[in-house]
C-alpha cells in the first residue's frame, strides 16, 4: 500500500539550478503528479510544475522522468520499483521558466507558419459530405493534444538549437499532414513543409512516435507520407516534365 | 506571447495594453467570442491562465447537441428546445434554450468549414450520437473527444486571423471607470499578473468578455481542472454583477472512484449513450426502479423494450439509463447509500458484456485509454466502476439572452460562466452548443459595445494601486496558513455539506464554515518569490473559490425544493412557487459576503408554450 517514495526534482531557473532530494509519501494507484502535488503542498509550495486536466487530455504536465519524455499525470507509480528514486526533470530541448516548467513559445511560433484550412465551398443543402474512411487518417493526427514531447525528443533541436529556425517539428509535420490528407482542402503544402517546416531535415528515428502520449503514428503515418509526396513533386522527372508542361495542378503557394 | 518580453512606462512601471475587447479565459466559449469580435472588426485579445489550447474544453468528450437532423429528419430547433426546457426543469431562460436550440446547427457547420473533422453518418454528413435527455440522436462528434476537435479548430482559427493571445496571464480585477459613478459603473478594463514572472499588467478595455468557466475546484471530487475556480464569477459579483441559479449544481452520474489519483475523473455519457448499463453490486440494473414520473412515459420500463432501444428508436422507448444527469445520479447516490456499492464506494457502469471490443475501441477509444492507462481496467472485457462527481455549474452571472450583456455595461459572460441557459440541470451536449452559440453572440455584443462608445473609458490608478495590494497580501503575512490545507479543508466542505443531496442544517453549517475559512484566509501567507509560484496563484484563485462557495451554500439554503441539480432531502419534490424564480445573489454593501433576491423568470410566450402542452 502507501510508501515513502523518494524523489528527485530539478529546482531552479534560466539563471542556473540544482537537484531537490525529497521523501514522498504516496499511496497505491497514484501518479507521479500526485507525487508532485503532495510535494507542493507539504514541503514546497513554490514548486513550479504545469498541469491541466490530470487525465492525460490536455497535454500541460510534459516533463522528463529518469530522463524519458513523459505525461506526469499518465505516469503510474506502480511503474516503478517502491525502492526506486525518481528523477524528474523539465523538458531539455526547451528554455526553463522554473523548475519544472519550460518555455514552450517556440511551438506557439511555429503554429503561426502554418496556412490555414481552406474548403470550397458547401453543396447546395449547405452541407457538407466526406466519407469516414477518408476523414480517419486526418482524425488520427488531430489527437494530438499538444504536448510537445515530440518536440522535446526530437534530436534535430534537442541538441541543435541552431536548428529551430529552420525546422518545425514532428508536431508541425503531423499538421502538414493532416491539412494535406484533409478531403476537403483546396490547398497544397508540400512546398510549405519542405522549405518553412524543413520536413528534409527529418531522419526517421522514430522517437516521436515513441514518446506520443496519444500512440499516433507520428513517422509512419504522417511524416514519411508527407516526404513521399513532397519527393514526388519535387524529385520525380516525370512529374517534374508534367508541372513543367502543365499537365499537374500547379501548386497553390498555400497561404490566404 | 507568453510574457518574455517585459515592458513598462512610466506610470509605475506596469507593462499596458489596449484593445476593443478582452476575452477572460480561452475555452470554446472565449474563442468563438475573440473570433466574433474580431470579424466585427474589433482589436481583441484572450486572455488566459494556462496554455492556449489546454483550456476545460478539452475534457468534453460526447458530443455538441445540434438538431441537424442529419440521422432523424424528424429532429428540429423545436424539439431540442423541448428536451433542453424539460431537462433543466423549466428553471431555464426559454429565450436563451430557443436561440440556442435555432442556432446550434450554423455554428456546428461554420467548425466544419474551419477544418473540423467530425465523424460521418452514412451518408457523409455530420453523425450523430444519442445522448441523455435528447429525444433523437443528435450529438455531432468525433470518437469521444469532441471537446478536443472544437478547442483546436477555434485554436487554429484564431491563429489564422493573427488574434493576441496573453498565455499563463490571470487576471485578478475588473477595472471600472470612476467617472461612471458607483453601483455598476461602467467596463474600463482589467488587471492580472503574468504567471511567468508575476509582473503586474493592465489591460485598458470597454468591453470584457467573461469565458472563464466553472467553479467545480471548490468541491473535491471532481471532474474539474485546476483552472475551474469560478475565477469569473468572483471577478463579475466584485464588479457589480449578479448571479443566477448558482444553488444547480450538476452532479455528473459517472465519474471514476479508482484509483484515488482519477477519484471525479469524467467517464463520458457516451458510454451509455453507445449501450452501456448501470449495475449495482447485486448484478440489478437498478434504473428501473428510479424513473421519476415526470418521464415515465418516455422511458422503457422493462430490460427487453430497453435493450429494443438500441436498435429499433421508433417503436419503443428510451433505457432509464438515459434519463437526464440529475436522475441518474441521485439513483446511483441512493444505490450507495443502500448498501449496494461496489468495494470502492461506486456503482457498475456494464458496456463489455454488451458490445464488441471492436466497437468499445471504435466509439469510445479515450475511455478505453484512460481506464487501461490509468486504473489499469479494460473496458471491452470488465465493467467499470463508476459514482457521482462535481461536474457543471449551471449557476452563473446573469445575462440578456441576445447579446450576453450583464448588468454591468460593457461586461459581457459566456458558456459556463453565464447563467440561465441551462436551468437547474444541463443535458449532456448542450455545453459545447452553448459555447459556440453564445461565444459569437457575446463577441459580436461586446465589439458593437466598443465601437458605440464616444470615447475609451478611463481607469483610475488609485484602483490600480488597489487592485496591486489585494494581489500581493498573501506575502505581507509572515508564518500565515499554507493556502493548501485551506483548499484542500474548503473542497471537503463543500462535498460533505453543499454536496449531491444537501440538507437544511448541514447548509447552515456550510455557511458557517465559510465566516471560518474567510478568516484563515485573512491570515494566509506564501513562501518564495512572485515568479511561477503556484502557492500564490493558488492564495489568489483560492479567495474566489471561497466567494463563489459561499453563494452557492446561501442560494441553496434559501431554495426550499427540490429541482435538477438541487436536491434537498428536506424538500424532497419540486415547488411550483419556486419553479417560477430565481435567486440572485450579488455582493453585499460592505463587500465581505453576499446577498440574495428572489426574481421572477421571464414568461415564455404562447407560441413556445404549446410544446409542453402534452
Amino acid at each position: 500500500m502507501g510508501y515513502d517514495l523518494s524523489m528527485r526534482v530539478w529546482r531552479g531557473d534560466q539563471s542556473g539550478g540544482d537537484f531537490g532530494d525529497y521523501t514522498v509519501e504516496v499511496s497505491e494507484g497514484e501518479v507521479v503528479l500526485d507525487a508532485i502535488h503532495r510535494l507542493q503542498a507539504t514541503q514546497a509550495g513554490d514548486l513550479a510544475v504545469r498541469w491541466n486536466c490530470k487525465a492525460g487530455k490536455c497535454g500541460s504536465c510534459s516533463a522528463e522522468i529518469n530522463g524519458k519524455p513523459r505525461l506526469l499525470c499518465m505516469t503510474r507509480l506502480s511503474d516503478f520499483d517502491p525502492s526506486e528514486t525518481i528523477t524528474v526533470t523539465p523538458m531539455r530541448a526547451f528554455p526553463v521558466i522554473r523548475d519544472l516548467v519550460c518555455d514552450v513559445s517556440f511551438n506557439y511560433e511555429k503554429a503561426k507558419e502554418v496556412p490555414s484550412f481552406a474548403p470550397p465551398p458547401r453543396d447546395a443543402d449547405g452541407k457538407r459530405r466526406m466519407a469516414q474512411v477518408d476523414v480517419e487518417r486526418g482524425q488520427e493526427f488531430r489527437k494530438c493534444i499538444e504536448c510537445f514531447l515530440c518536440q522535446d525528443t526530437c534530436h534535430v533541436v534537442r541538441d541543435h538549437e541552431e536548428n529551430k529556425p529552420a525546422f518545425s517539428g514532428p508536431r508541425f509535420f503531423l499538421r502538414f499532414a493532416e491539412l494535406d490528407m484533409h478531403p476537403l482542402d483546396t490547398h497544397d503544402r508540400r512546398e510549405l513543409a519542405q522549405g518553412a517546416g524543413g520536413i528534409g531535415l527529418c531522419n526517421i528515428t522514430k522517437c516521436c512516435t515513441e514518446v506520443c502520449p496519444e500512440g499516433i503514428k507520428i513517422t509512419d503515418n504522417a511524416i514519411i507520407p508527407m516526404k513521399e509526396r513532397v519527393a514526388d513533386k519535387k524529385y520525380d522527372p516525370l512529374v517534374w516534365l508534367g508541372n513543367k508542361i502543365g499537365l499537374r495542378n500547379r501548386d497553390y503557394d498555400g497561404r490566404d | 506571447m507568453t510574457g518574455n518580453e517585459m515592458s513598462g512606462d512610466a506610470r509605475g512601471g506596469i507593462e499596458r495594453h489596449r484593445y476593443d475587447v478582452i476575452v477572460i479565459g480561452a475555452g470554446g466559449s472565449g474563442l468563438r467570442a475573440a473570433i466574433a469580435a474580431h470579424e466585427a472588426g474589433a482589436r481583441v485579445a484572450v486572455v488566459c491562465k494556462s496554455l492556449l489550447g489546454k483550456a476545460h474544453t478539452v475534457m468534453a468528450e460526447g458530443g455538441c447537441a445540434a438538431a441537424m437532423g442529419n440521422l432523424w429528419p424528424d429532429d428540429s430547433w423545436q424539439v431540442h428546445f423541448r428536451d433542453t426546457m424539460r431537462g433543466g426543469k423549466m428553471l431555464n431562460n426559454w429565450r436563451m434554450a430557443q436561440l440556442h436550440a435555432q442556432e446550434a446547427p450554423e455554428r456546428v457547420m461554420e467548425l466544419e468549414d474551419w477544418g473540423a473533422l467530425f465523424d460521418r453518418t452514412e451518408d457523409g454528413l455530420i453523425s450523430q450520437r444519442d445522448f441523455g435527455g435528447h429525444k433523437y440522436a443528435r450529438l455531432a462528434h468525433i470518437g469521444d473527444r469532441t471537446g478536443l476537435e472544437i478547442i483546436r479548430t477555434l485554436q487554429q482559427r484564431l491563429v489564422a486571423l493573427g488574434i493576441d493571445v496573453f498565455m499563463e496571464c490571470t487576471v485578478t480585477d475588473v477595472l471600472k471607470d470612476p467617472s461612471t459613478g458607483s453601483g455598476t459603473g461602467a467596463v474600463a478594463g482589467a488587471f492580472g499578473y503574468w504567471r511567468e514572472t508575476g509582473r503586474f499588467v493592465v489591460f485598458e478595455s470597454p468591453s470584457i468578455v467573461m469565458a472563464t468557466g466553472g467553479f467545480g475546484k471548490a468541491w473535491k471530487v471532481t471532474s474539474n481542472s485546476w483552472e475551474y475556480t469560478g475565477d469569473g464569477h468572483a471577478l463579475a459579483l466584485r464588479a457589480g454583477a449578479g448571479l443566477i441559479n448558482m444553488e444547480c449544481v450538476q452532479f455528473h452520474p459517472t465519474g471514476m472512484v479508482w484509483p484515488p489519483s482519477v477519484k471525479g475523473l469524467l467517464v463520458t455519457e457516451s458510454v451509455r449513450g453507445d449501450g452501456g448499463v448501470l449495475k449495482n453490486s447485486e448484478g440489478n440494473r437498478f434504473m428501473f426502479d428510479y424513473i421519476p414520473e415526470y418521464f415515465r412515459a418516455e422511458t422503457a420500463d422493462t430490460e427487453e423494450e430497453a435493450d429494443r432501444w438500441y436498435d429499433d428508436k421508433e417503436n419503443n422507448r428510451r433505457p432509464p439509463e438515459l434519463l437526464p444527469r440529475d436522475e441518474v445520479a441521485r439513483a446511483i447516490n441512493a444505490e450507495i447509500k443502500a448498501g449496494r456499492g461496489t468495494p470502492h464506494g461506486g456503482i457498475y457502469l456494464d458496456i463489455a458484456s454488451r458490445r464488441t471490443p471492436e466497437f468499445i475501441r471504435k466509439r469510445l477509444p479515450s475511455m478505453y485509454h484512460q481506464f487501461k492507462e490509468l486504473a489499469d481496467v479494460d473496458i471491452t472485457a470488465e465493467a467499470m466502476e463508476i459514482g457521482p462527481t462535481c461536474h457543471y455549474a449551471m449557476g452563473g452571472i446573469e445575462v440578456d439572452p441576445e447579446t450576453e450583456a450583464s448588468v454591468v455595461p460593457g461586461l459581457y459572460a459566456v458558456g459556463e460562466c453565464s447563467g440561465g441557459m441551462h436551468g437547474s440541470n444541463r443535458l449532456g451536449g448542450n455545453s459545447l452548443s452553448d459555447l459556440i452559440v453564445f461565444g459569437k453572440r457575446a463577441g459580436d455584443a461586446a465589439a458593437a459595445h466598443a465601437a458605440g462608445l464616444p470615447e475609451p473609458p478611463r481607469i483610475s490608478e488609485d484602483d490600480i494601486a488597489a487592485a496591486q495590494r489585494d494581489a500581493l497580501a498573501p506575502f505581507e503575512v509572515e508564518g500565515g496558513e499554507n493556502p493548501y490545507t485551506i483548499q484542500q479543508d474548503l473542497q471537503q466542505t463543500m462535498n460533505d455539506l453543499v454536496g449531491i443531496i444537501r440538507e437544511g442544517p448541514e447548509l447552515e453549517q456550510a455557511i458557517v464554515k465559510v465566516e471560518e475559512f474567510k478568516a484563515r484566509m485573512a491570515r494566509m501567507a506564501v513562501e518564495g518569490h512572485r515568479q511561477y509560484n503556484p502557492g500564490w496563484h493558488l492564495a489568489l484563485d483560492l479567495r474566489n473559490m471561497l466567494l463563489v462557495g459561499e453563494c452557492v451554500a446561501k442560494a441553496a439554503l434559501a431554495r426550499k425544493e427540490s429541482r435538477g441539480g438541487h436536491t434537498r432531502n428536506d424538500y424532497p419534490g419540486p415547488d411550483p412557487e419556486w419553479g417560477a424564480k430565481n435567486l440572485v445573489v450579488t455582493l453585499n454593501s460592505t463587500g465581505d459576503g453576499v446577498d440574495l433576491a428572489e426574481k421572477s423568470l421571464p414568461e415564455m410566450p404562447d407560441e413556445l408554450k404549446q410544446y409542453f402542452e402534452d
